[in-house]
């Protein structure tokens, strides 16, 4: 077919990609928006089979199917609370196409030099060029690949969530840079050396692993919105070698929309992209601790009988979510609390920190899901206010993200990370398993304070005790 | 030369574009919208394609341009079906 039409389908593809990110910004296209971008890659797809000269459909056709079978089985059964690690996986499979296309490119090259050669002379472009981004496009998509399948590990708690850090890592970290820079100049020089090439491929994989291991779980959000830029990044890449117009526009559409709401959620934590990439946040250090640890904190205890009545004769109760919300599978058990209390009378608000949960916004997808309205969900800065003139701060599986040590601790590691004042209500309820510290390792001062009450048990099991006991007394 | 001028030319606008779209959205939004757009990366399944489509007679490359679509076609699928999935659960009560 006419490669104008081809390349006037990537330019509808690309406008669609736009629009549809645009609309993905607003609650009420975001839907329309989502659809909009898959027709755009429905269209680049389908320009694509009338560009390629042959078709060999065992290939195409049961890629495609066998793609669609694992991607769609998956995303239809994954859970709500595991949704962070699932983005994680899919982000990673980008990231190894971007670096199996530059391969393929690279042995295109191989099999026929002449038949290569001739054609890049067409394309005014040159071999040195060509080779330069395939080592770029394969590095950044094996780095994503692995550094994916590493983050969904540490979410999963199948690697350990601490950071893991080692003597002399940033020295190693160094010396495999300069090996990496090494081999692609040997290997641009003279792209027949399959040893530099393989050396390259090796290091990239390597250094996903490297790169994400000593990040503490805490901060695998921003290594997967990193991850993702980083994907868009490796398809770029990977439009240069090819000199394809759609992958390219589309890949730093993605790398730099990535790069920036990766930059939100640092913001959102008070932290440098550099702090969270190479500070081991969250390991704890014996020296650093903060002064009380977890044992020397007397804490108060409270049914969650006496806690529901509690809440019945307040005029307003904040709830805050986590993780532990999350984990507990607990947010429809919240909903029904919440209905109860506004049965009652009870003004009932929902404050969402902008990093609680394993992903910002994951705390949102989790209540939206159980149903409750968007306008009762509050960000920090909206409802932060509130909280003096509060009765009830309910506090359920959240940690660091209500931890006033923030504020004043400044040995703590969290010291300057902006948090929700909880402990400016005239009651805080922290719902927790047990005494154990939270996601980032470190204990939490609010357990300790004048006004806060612990309610201990699986956060489900309490909030539906909760939701009998308001029943029982309605 | 003129052609890859030509391409970072293109580069450098979608990346303002990119930058720009990003600003203005709702922290609520955040995670649909990093899996919305970690959908749009698998583009590189065009580039997959290509690659099996020029493979001719050669195995290797036919192998790694069928994993690459294998691999481009999960992060697709999966990424636009996960990410319809959260915005469907996004409507104010009541409006069902």
């Amino acid at each position: 077919m006419n490669s104008n039409f081809i390349l006037i389908s990537y330019i509808v593809s690309a406008i669609l990609f736009i629009l549809g990110i645009k609309r993905l910004g607003k609650v009420n296209t975001a839907r329309q928006g989502n659809f909009l971008s898959a027709v755009g890659m429905l269209i680049a797809i389908i320009a694509t089979l009338f560009k390629m000269d042959a078709i060999p459909l065992e290939w195409v056709i049961g890629g495609i199917a066998l793609g669609t079978l694992i991607g769609a089985i998956t995303a239809i059964r994954v859970a709500m609370t595991s949704m962070p690690e699932m983005v994680a996986i899919f982000n990673g499979f980008g990231g190894g196409a971007s670096a199996l296309v530059a391969s393929a490119e690279l042995f295109k090259y191989l099999n026929g030099k002449e038949v290569y050669l001739a054609e890049l002379t067409k394309n005014n472009s040159d071999l040195t060029t060509t080779m330069i981004t395939i080592v770029l496009s394969v590095i950044i998509g094996s780095l994503t690949f692995t550094g994916s399948f590493i983050a969904w590990g540490k979410l999963q708690g199948k690697i350990s969530g601490q950071p893991i850090t080692y003597p002399g890592q940033n020295i190693i970290n160094l010396l495999i840079l300069v090996g990496v820079i090494i081999a692609a100049y040997f290997f641009v020089m003279n792209p027949e050396n399959m040893t530099a090439f393989y050396v390259i491929v090796g290091i990239g994989l390597l250094l996903g692993v490297l790169s994400v291991i000593p990040i503490g779980g805490a901060d695998m959000p921003v290594v997967i919105s990193l991850l993702n830029s980083y994907s868009g990044i490796a398809a770029a890449a990977t439009g240069f070698v090819l000199g394809n117009q759609a992958l390219i526009v589309s890949g730093a559409l993605v790398g730099a929309s990535g790069i920036f709401l990766t930059n939100i959620m640092c913001k959102g934590m008070n932290r440098s992209l550099a702090n969270v990439l190479f500070s081991a946040f969250g390991k704890v250090d014996a020296t650093k601790t903060s002064p009380k640890s977890a044992e020397e904190i007397s804490i108060k205890e409270m049914s969650a009988e006496n806690a529901a009545y509690t809440m019945q004769s307040a005029e307003s109760v904040i709830i805050v979510p986590g993780y532990g919300m999350a984990v507990a599978q607990a947010q429809h058990e919240v909903r029904k609390l919440a209905d109860e209390l506004e049965k009652g009378g009870v003004n009932v608000k929902f404050a969402v920190h902008p990093v609680a949960g394993r992903m910002p916004g994951h705390m949102n997808v989790l209540l939206a899901e159980a149903n409750i309205s968007y306008d009762k969900l509050f960000d920090m800065d909206e409802i932060n206010d509130d909280f003096a003139g509060t009765d009830v701060a309910l506090i359920i599986g959240a940690n660091d993200v209500v931890n006033p040590a923030a504020r004043h601790d400044e040995s703590s590691p969290i010291y300057g990370m902006p948090i929700l004042n909880v402990d400016y209500a005239k009651t805080t309820f922290v719902l927790k398993r047990s005494m154990n510290p939270g996601f980032a390792g470190i204990s939490n001062e609010l357990f300790g304070y004048e006004n806060n009450y612990m309610v201990f048990g699986d956060a489900k099991a309490t909030v539906s005790q909760f939701v009998e006991t308001l029943k029982e007394e309605a | 030369m003129e052609q890859l001028i030509g391409l970072i030319f293109i580069a450098v606008l979608a990346t303002f574009a990119g930058a720009e779209l990003i600003g203005k959205i709702p922290p609520q939004l955040h995670t649909p919208l990093m899996s919305g757009s970690n959908a749009i990366s698998g583009i590189t399944i065009v580039g997959a394609l290509l690659a099996v489509g020029a493979s001719g007679d050669d195995k290797l490359l036919a192998i790694l341009g069928f994993c690459a679509i294998v691999f481009g076609t999960i992060n697709v699928v999966g990424g636009y079906l996960v990410t319809d999935r959260m915005l469907k659960m996004f409507k104010k009560k009541g409006s069902k």
